[in-house]
C-alpha cells in the first residue's frame, strides 16, 4: 500500500468475457475521500468491473487489493438490480439488508430521507422502479461504510432524487469514504473518471 | 445468530406471502399419488405393495420441483448478490433459507403423508414410519436439491436440468426411505433403517449448506 | 508444474508418442489373449469372455468419476486451471465406458441370467454412475463461461463421488443377486490365473487408453483456452504440435 489513505489498488487488471477482452492492463489507486465515476458504452464491462471489485466475479487477471483483509465488513455494494423482493415492504427489505450487512442505523429515518415516508409498509410489488431503487439507496443514509460501490445508482431516479444522491455521495467522500459508481451522470467537480472502451481502460480526470 | 434469526424471519415471510409456493408442492404430492390407483389398479393388496415406493417417489418429486425457484427470484432481484457480498459467511443466510423452505414446503408433505398412506391401503402400523421416514428424508432432499438449484440458478433452464443433476443424488435417500416403509408394512423392525436415514440427514446437514454456498458463488461468477 | 497449461502441453507432447502405442498394444494383447487364448469357463463356456471388456470398462468408468471428483476438489478449492481442463476432458470417455459396461453387462446377462437386464447391485450402480456422468456433462454444456462451467461441474462431481459410495452400499442393501466379487488385486483370488492375467492386462490397457484420451482432450482444451497467449500463437506459426 502506497499510503494510509489508499483504499483500493488495481494492478494490471484484465477481464475476458464471452470471448471478448472487456478491459486489460487496468491499474489505479483509489484513496479515501475520492469519488470514482466509471463510464463506457453498454457492454463495455462496467458492471463486470464492479463485480470483480466486490468479489462477485472471480475470473480476472492481475490483482485487486483492498486496504484491509476484512474489507467486506466496511463495504456497501448496491448492484445493478436493487435487491428488493416484491413480497416484502420497503422496511422489511431494508431491515434484511442491514441484518446481513451488519449495518446499524434507523431504517425508518433512512426511508424518510429517500422520500419513502408513508410507503414503509406498502408491498414493494406496488412500488415504481424508482421507488424500488430508493429502497436500496436508503442504505446510503444509514451507518456510513468506508467504501461504496454503486452500480448505476441513478437508474429510474427523478431529478430531485439525483440532486439529493449527488449531495449524499459528496458528503460521504468528504467524511472519508471512497465512492465508486457507474453512470453517465457526473456527481460534481473533482470526480475521477475511468472510461472503458474497446478493451481499454483509461483514467480521464 | 442474530443474522440467522433475521434471515430466517425474512425467508419465512417471503414464502408466507407467496402461498402458491407452499400449496403447489402439497397438491402435486396429493395429485401424483392419486394417479397410481387409477393407473395401476385400485386393488388393495397391489396398492399396499407399491405404496412405499409411490409415496416416496411422489414426495421426492414434490420437493425437487419446489426447489426450482429456491434462489431464482433472489437472483433476479439482486438479493443474491447482496447476500454474497455481505460480511457474513453465506452459509448463515443459506441455512436460514433452507430451513424456512423445508418448514413451509417439506413439513406439510410429512404431515399429510399418513392420510395418503392410508388411502394407498398401507397397514395402520406403517403410517408412523411413513411420517418418520419422510421427516428424516425430506430435509436431506431439500438440502441436496438446493445444491442443484444453486448451480443452475442463472441458467433459465427450468426443472429438467435440475432433475438431471439432482435425481441421481436422491437415490440413497429414496432407497432407505421407501425401504423403511416397506419394512414397516411387512411388520419388521425399522429402527436400523431409520438410523441410516438419520445418518444420511446428518451428512447432508453438515456438508450440504457449504456446497450450496459454494454453488451460489460459482454461479455468480467465481 | 503440471498446473501450468503451457508446461502440461509440452509435457504431454513428450508423453503421448510412447504412451499411445503402449496403451494400444497392452489393450490389444489383453483382448487377444482373453478372447482367443484363455481357457473357456467350465460353467459359462465362452460367453464369460465378455468380462475382458465388461470389467475393464466398469473399472474405468468408476475410476474416471473418482478422478472427476478429485479434479473438482482441486478446481473448486485451489482454483487450479488444469483441474478445470481435466473436468472437461475426463467426463466423455468415462460416460462412454459406463455405457459400454452397461451394454456388455446386458449381453453377458442374457446367457447367464436369461435376461438382458436385472436390477442387481452392480448394474444398478453403473446405471446411476452413467446418470451422474450425464449430469456433469449436461451442466458443462449449458454454462457459457468455460471456467465457470468447469467449476460448477467440479462441485457436482465432488458431491457425486460421495454419492457413488453411498449408492453402492444402498443398492447392495436392496438386493444382491450378482455373483460375489471374484477379482481381488490383493489377497486371495477365486479367478483362474489363466483368466486373471489377460483380464488385468486388458484393464491396464484400457486405463492407459483412457489416460491417452484425457491427455488429447486436455491438450485441445488448453490450446483453446490459451489461444491468446504468446506461446500458443508461436506454436501455431511454427507449425509445431
Amino acid at each position: 500500500m502506497s499510503d494510509s489513505s489508499t483504499r483500493l489498488e488495481l494492478v494490471q487488471l484484465g477481464c475476458e468475457r464471452d470471448d471478448r477482452m472487456l478491459f486489460s492492463g487496468l491499474s489505479l489507486t483509489a484513496r479515501a475521500g475520492e469519488i470514482w465515476q466509471i463510464t463506457g458504452a453498454n457492454g463495455a464491462g462496467k458492471t463486470t468491473l464492479l463485480r470483480i471489485l466486490v468479489g462477485l466475479h472471480g475470473f480476472f487477471e492481475g490483482e485487486r487489493r483492498w486496504w484491509q483483509p476484512q474489507w467486506q465488513q466496511d463495504l456497501l455494494y448496491l448492484g445493478h438490480q436493487p435487491g428488493v423482493r416484491e413480497e416484502l415492504n420497503p422496511l422489511e427489505n431494508l431491515r434484511y439488508a442491514c441484518a446481513l450487512n451488519h449495518q446499524a442505523g434507523d431504517p425508518m429515518a433512512a426511508l424518510a430521507a429517500v422520500g419513502l415516508r408513508g410507503f414503509e409498509d406498502v408491498p414493494a410489488a406496488h412500488l415504481s422502479a424508482g421507488q424500488k431503487r430508493r429502497v436500496a439507496l436508503a442504505r446510503l443514509w444509514l451507518q456510513r461504510k468506508a467504501v461504496w460501490v454503486l452500480d448505476e445508482p441513478y437508474t429510474a431516479i427523478d431529478q430531485d432524487g439525483v440532486a439529493q444522491l449527488d449531495a449524499q455521495m459528496q458528503q460521504a467522500a468528504e467524511a472519508g469514504s471512497l465512492v465508486i459508481y457507474t453512470s453517465h451522470h457526473r456527481v460534481g467537480d473533482g470526480v475521477q473518471r475511468l472510461h472503458l472502451e474497446n478493451g481499454r481502460a483509461e483514467v480521464v480526470s | 445468530m442474530n443474522t440467522f434469526r433475521a434471515a430466517l424471519g425474512r425467508e419465512l415471510l417471503v414464502l408466507w406471502r407467496s402461498p402458491a409456493e407452499i400449496i403447489n408442492p402439497l397438491f402435486f404430492f396429493v395429485m401424483v399419488i392419486s394417479l397410481f390407483p387409477l393407473a395401476i389398479s385400485p386393488k388393495p393388496e397391489l396398492l399396499a405393495t407399491v405404496a412405499p415406493g409411490v409415496l416416496w417417489v411422489a414426495a421426492l418429486l414434490a420437493v425437487m420441483l419446489s426447489l426450482d425457484g429456491l434462489f431464482r427470484r433472489d437472483q433476479e432481484s439482486g438479493v443474491l448478490d447482496m447476500l454474497l457480498t455481505a460480511p457474513v459467511i453465506p452459509v448463515v443466510p443459506v441455512l436460514a433459507k433452507l430451513l424456512a423452505h423445508w418448514l413451509l414446503t417439506g413439513l406439510p408433505l410429512v404431515l399429510i403423508s399418513p392420510l395418503l398412506g392410508h388411502m394407498l391401503q398401507l397397514p395402520d402400523g406403517a403410517l408412523g414410519t411413513v411420517m418418520l421416514s419422510l421427516l428424516l428424508g425430506t430435509p436431506a432432499l431439500t438440502i441436496v436439491g438446493a445444491i442443484g438449484a444453486a448451480l443452475t440458478v442463472g441458467l433459465n433452464r427450468g426443472g429438467i436440468l435440475l432433475a438431471v443433476l439432482v435425481l441421481p443424488l436422491y437415490i440413497p435417500v429414496l432407497i432407505f426411505g421407501a425401504g423403511a416403509v416397506s419394512a414397516a408394512a411387512g411388520g419388521a423392525n425399522v429402527g436400523g433403517i431409520l438410523a441410516i436415514l438419520g445418518a444420511l440427514l446428518a451428512l447432508t446437514i453438515s456438508l450440504g449448506p457449504l456446497a450450496v454456498s459454494a454453488g451460489l458463488k460459482i454461479s455468480s461468477g467465481n | 508444474m503440471l498446473g501450468s497449461p503451457r508446461y502440461f502441453y509440452t509435457f504431454s507432447s513428450r508423453v503421448l508418442p510412447w504412451l499411445t502405442p503402449i496403451a494400444l498394444l497392452t489393450l490389444a494383447a489383453g483382448l487377444v489373449w482373453g478372447l482367443a487364448f484363455a481357457p473357456a469357463d467350465y460353467q459359462q463356456g465362452n460367453s464369460y469372455r465378455i468380462i475382458f471388456i465388461h470389467v475393464p470398462a466398469s473399472s474405468g468408468a468408476l475410476m474416471g468419476y473418482m478422478a472427476l471428483g478429485v479434479s473438482g476438489l482441486v478446481a473448486v478449492v485451489w482454483r487450479m486451471k488444469m483441474a478445470e481442463v481435466m473436468l472437461k476432458s475426463i467426463a466423455p470417455f468415462g460416460a462412454a465406458l459406463a455405457a459400454i459396461s452397461l451394454v456388455t453387462g446386458a449381453l453377458w446377462g442374457k446367457p447367464t441370467w436369461g435376461t438382458y437386464w436385472q436390477w442387481d447391485a452392480r448394474m444398478t450402480s453403473m446405471l446411476i454412475l452413467l446418470f451422474m456422468y450425464v449430469g456433469v456433462i449436461a451442466l458443462q454444456a449449458v454454462i457459457r463461461d468455460p471456467r465457470q462451467a468447469a467449476r460448477a461441474a467440479g462441485l457436482l462431481a465432488m458431491v457425486g463421488v460421495i454419492n457413488v459410495v453411498i449408492v453402492k452400499y444402498s443398492v447392495e442393501w436392496v438386493q444382491t443377486l450378482h455373483q460375489g466379487s471374484t477379482l481381488k488385486m490383493f489377497g486371495e483370488s477365486t479367478i483362474d490365473p489363466a483368466m486373471k492375467y489377460p483380464l488385468l492386462l486388458s484393464m491396464l490397457g484400457l486405463w492407459l487408453l483412457y489416460a491417452v484420451n484425457v491427455l488429447l482432450r486436455a491438450r485441445t482444451e488448453v490450446l483453446w483456452r490459451e489461444r491468446r497467449s504468446k506461446w500458443v500463437s508461436k506454436r501455431v506459426k511454427e507449425g509445431e504440435h
